[in-house]
C-alpha cells in the first residue's frame, strides 16, 4: 500500500515544453526541438523515450534523438504516422506541448565506455540511435573505434543529411551508408540492403559492441551478419518498439512476455531477446 | 484486536447504521441484479446478499473505474493542464477473498516506484468488509489457487456460521467500526467453527487444478509451442469479455476527448485488455500479437507466470468470471492449465 500520495503525483501529468525549432528531414519526417517552460533539463540517457502530449489529440511515445551532452533543449525526430504525430507535424515554433519522461533504460553507457562500437541504423531507427552517436562523438576519447552503418529505402528517405555528410568526412568514425533501391540515377552511393555493408568493415569482435536499431525485419538479417563477424550475444544491443502508453509499467501495452518495454527496455541485448518470444 | 461474533440481525443493524451515519463513507454492497449479483450503492441492509456466488464485475471498479478522467486541460497558445482524481470514502461490503486477493495484486501493480494516485487515493479511503464464499459459482476454482480464503487485505471478514457471522478483524479501522456494533467476543470454539466452515466450503468448488498452482510457471515454461493454444483459441471472438470481468486485469488505454466548446477537454483512461486485437499494435501498423493464438497464449502466461514472477501475487484468483462470460467457452485458465498438464 502507498499511503502518502497526492493528485499532483499523477502518473499522467506532463510538464509543459515549448517548440523552439522545426526542421524538415524528409516528406514524412521532421525534427522538433523543445525546451521546458520551467527551464529544467530533460535529463535523459541516450536511448530513452518521452511521452508527447498534444491536448485534445492524445499522447505518443517518441524516442529522444538528441544527446544529453546537448544542454538547454532536446530534440524529437518524428515520422507522421498516427494522430499525435500527424498533429505534431502541423505545429510551428512557439507551440506548447506536454512531455512526460524520460522513460526506459536507455543504452548501457557503462558497458560501452572504452569499447569499440558498431552502430547499425535502419531507416528511422537512426532517430533513437542518433542520441547515442552524438553522445559518443561528443565524448569521443571515452570510446574506441567507431563504425556506423546506415541504410534506408531510397535516397529521398535519407535523414539528417547534413550530419550524414559530417560523419562521412569525420576522422572520428568510419561511416558507410546504402539505399535499398534507386528510383533515379543521381545517387552515386551504395545500393543494396544494409547487410551488404558488413563485408566492407572490420572490427575486433572481442572489443566491439554492435548497437542495432531498425524495423523488426532488419534485426534477423543484421544479427546474422553480427554473428558472422564473431560478435557474442551480449555484444549485440537492440532497441525494440512497442506501444508504450503509460511509460511507468502499468498500462500493459508494451509487454514482451513478462518484461515491460518501458521499464526493462526499450534497450535489450540479443542475449536477453533470444530467450524472449514475440520480441521481434 | 479481538475477533467477534455477531448475530445476523445485529449485522443488519450495523449495516443500516453505516448507511445512515456514513461513518465509513458511502456504503457499497453486494446486491441482486436480475438473477445475478453485482456491487452497487446500498439503500438498506435488506438488499445485501452475502450468500451470493459471484458478482458480474469485480469490485476493483471502485478503485480502478471502467473509465476515469485523469487530466483536465485547456488548449490554445498557452495550454493549461491539471490532474484529476475523483475520490470519496467508500465502505464496500461483501468482497469475496479471491476478489480481495485481486485487489492485493492491484496494490502491487499500481504501487512500485511510480505509484498511481488515481488508484491509491480511492483505495486508501476504502473500508473493506469481506465475506467468505461458501457457495461458489460452478466455474470457480479459487480453492486450487489458494485464494478461497485470505488473511490480509480486509478490515473485517465475515464468515456465515448459520445464525451468526464470525467477524475476523483485520485492521484497527475495522476494529473501531465493529466496536460500534452489538457483538460478542469470539471464543476458541467459534474460531474452530469458522475454520470448519471454510474447510467445508472448499468441497463446493466444482473445478479444480490437476497440478499445484506453484507448478504453473514451470508448466508454461515447457509448453510455449503446445498445439493446445492454437486449438483452444480457434473459436475466440476477440471480444475481450474475459479481460473485462477479470479481478486481476490491470491494463488500461488512454484517450483524449475535447469538450463541445473546443476550448479544452479531458484525458481519460479506460479498461483495456490483451485479448483485444489491437492491444499490442504500434503506429507503424505492426501488431506484435496479431493472431488470436498469440493473444490467448499471452493471457494464459500473464495470469500463470508473468504476474507471479513480477509481483509475487498469483495472476489468476480462480473466480471463474472469465469462464462465465466467454461465449466461446475457452477462457478458463484452469481448463487450459489442466489440458497442458495432461498433454505433457
Amino acid at each position: 500500500m502507498v499511503m502518502q500520495i497526492t493528485a499532483k503525483q499523477s502518473i499522467h501529468l506532463p510538464r509543459m515544453a515549448e517548440l523552439i525549432r522545426v526542421e524538415e528531414l524528409s516528406d514524412r519526417e521532421k525534427v522538433f526541438e523543445f525546451k521546458f517552460d520551467d527551464g529544467k533539463e530533460l535529463g535523459q540517457k541516450p536511448g530513452q523515450f518521452v511521452e508527447v502530449s498534444i491536448f485534445g489529440v492524445g499522447e505518443a511515445p517518441i524516442s529522444v534523438t538528441s544527446s544529453p551532452t546537448h544542454k538547454g533543449s532536446f530534440e524529437l525526430a518524428v515520422r507522421a504516422t498516427g494522430g499525435v504525430t500527424a498533429k505534431l507535424h502541423t505545429l510551428d515554433k512557439g507551440a506548447k506541448v506536454g512531455i512526460r519522461g524520460p522513460f526506459g533504460n536507455g543504452f548501457p553507457l557503462d558497458t560501452l565506455k572504452g569499447k569499440d562500437i558498431l552502430f547499425v541504423a535502419g531507416g528511422i531507427g537512426l532517430f533513437p540511435l542518433r542520441s547515442l552517436i552524438n553522445y559518443v562523438m561528443d565524448k569521443r576519447s571515452d570510446f574506441g573505434e567507431v563504425n556506423t552503418l546506415f541504410g534506408c529505402r531510397s535516397p529521398q528517405e535519407r535523414l539528417f543529411i547534413g550530419q550524414l555528410a559530417d560523419w562521412d568526412k569525420s576522422k572520428d568514425m568510419c561511416f558507410l551508408e546504402t539505399v535499398d533501391r534507386v528510383p533515379d540515377d543521381y545517387w552515386k552511393g551504395n545500393v543494396g540492403v544494409i547487410t551488404t555493408l558488413f563485408p566492407k568493415i572490420s572490427f575486433d569482435p572481442q572489443k566491439t559492441y554492435a548497437i542495432v536499431v531498425g524495423p523488426p525485419i532488419m534485426y534477423r538479417f543484421v544479427i546474422a551478419e553480427c554473428f558472422k563477424k564473431g560478435l557474442a550475444d551480449d555484444h549485440i544491443i537492440m532497441s525494440l518498439e512497442r506501444r508504450m502508453k503509460c511509460g511507468v509499467g502499468k498500462c500493459g501495452h508494451c509487454q514482451i512476455n513478462g518484461l515491460y518495454c518501458c521499464q526493462e527496455g526499450p534497450v535489450f541485448t540479443y542475449a536477453q531477446v533470444k530467450s524472449l518470444k514475440e520480441a521481434v | 484486536m479481538q475477533n467477534r461474533v455477531i448475530s445476523k440481525k445485529d449485522l443488519a443493524g450495523f449495516v443500516d447504521d453505516l448507511i445512515k451515519t456514513k461513518a465509513a463513507g458511502e456504503v457499497i454492497g453486494i446486491k441482486a441484479q436480475g438473477n445475478k449479483f453485482n456491487f452497487g450503492p446500498l439503500a438498506g441492509a435488506a438488499e445485501l446478499r452475502l450468500d451470493y456466488d459471484i458478482s458480474l464485475l469485480p469490485p476493483k471498479k471502485y478503485f480502478f473505474p471502467q473509465t476515469e478522467t485523469v487530466l483536465k486541460y485547456e488548449v490554445g497558445a498557452n495550454p493549461k493542464v491539471e490532474p484529476v482524481v475523483a475520490e470519496k470514502p467508500l465502505c464496500i461490503i461483501g468482497m469475496h477473498p479471491f476478489d480481495i486477493r485481486g485487489i492485493l495484486l492491484f496494490d502491487a501493480v499500481y504501487g512500485g516506484k511510480e505509484p498511481d494516485p488515481n488508484y491509491f487515493l480511492k483505495r486508501n479511503k476504502a473500508i473493506i468488509i469481506g465475506v467468505d464464499c461458501l457457495a461458489p459459482n460452478p466455474k470457480a476454482f479459487a480453492a486450487s489457487m489458494g485464494t478461497n480464503v485470505t488473511d490480509e487485505g480486509f478490515d473485517l471478514m465475515l464468515t456465515d456460521l448459520g445464525s451468526d457471522y464470525f467477524v475476523t478483524v483485520g485492521t484497527n479501522n475495522g476494529n473501531t467500526l465493529i466496536n460500534k456494533a452489538k457483538t460478542k467476543e469470539a471464543t476458541a470454539a467459534d474460531l474452530k467453527k469458522r475454520d470448519q466452515v471454510r474447510k467445508d466450503a472448499e468441497k463446493n468448488y466444482k473445478v479444480s487444478l490437476k497440478l499445484k498452482k506453484e507448478e504453473i510457471p514451470a508448466l508454461l515454461d515447457a509448453t510455449w509451442e503446445s498445439q493446445i493454444f492454437k486449438d483452444k483459441s480457434e473459436s475466440c471472438l476477440s471480444c475481450g469479455s474475459c479481460v473485462m470481468v477479470c479481478p486481476t486485469c490491470v491494463c488500461f488505454d488512454v484517450q483524449d476527448e475535447m469538450a463541445l466548446s473546443l476550448k479544452g477537454g479531458e484525458r481519460y483512461r479506460r479498461w483495456d485488455g490483451c485479448m483485444l486485437t489491437e492491444f499490442a499494435s504500434v503506429a507503424s501498423g505492426e501488431n506484435f500479437r496479431e493472431h488470436k493464438e498469440q493473444r490467448f497464449r499471452h493471457r494464459m502466461y500473464r495470469k500463470g507466470k508473468y504476474l507471479v514472477e513480477r509481483y509475487k501475487y498469483i495472476g489468476c484468483v480462480g473466480c471463474g468470471r472469465c469462464a462465465i462470460a466467454c461465449l466461446a467457452e475457452i477462457a478458463s485458465p484452469a481448463e487450459t492449465y489442466n489440458l497442458l498438464k495432461e498433454a505433457k
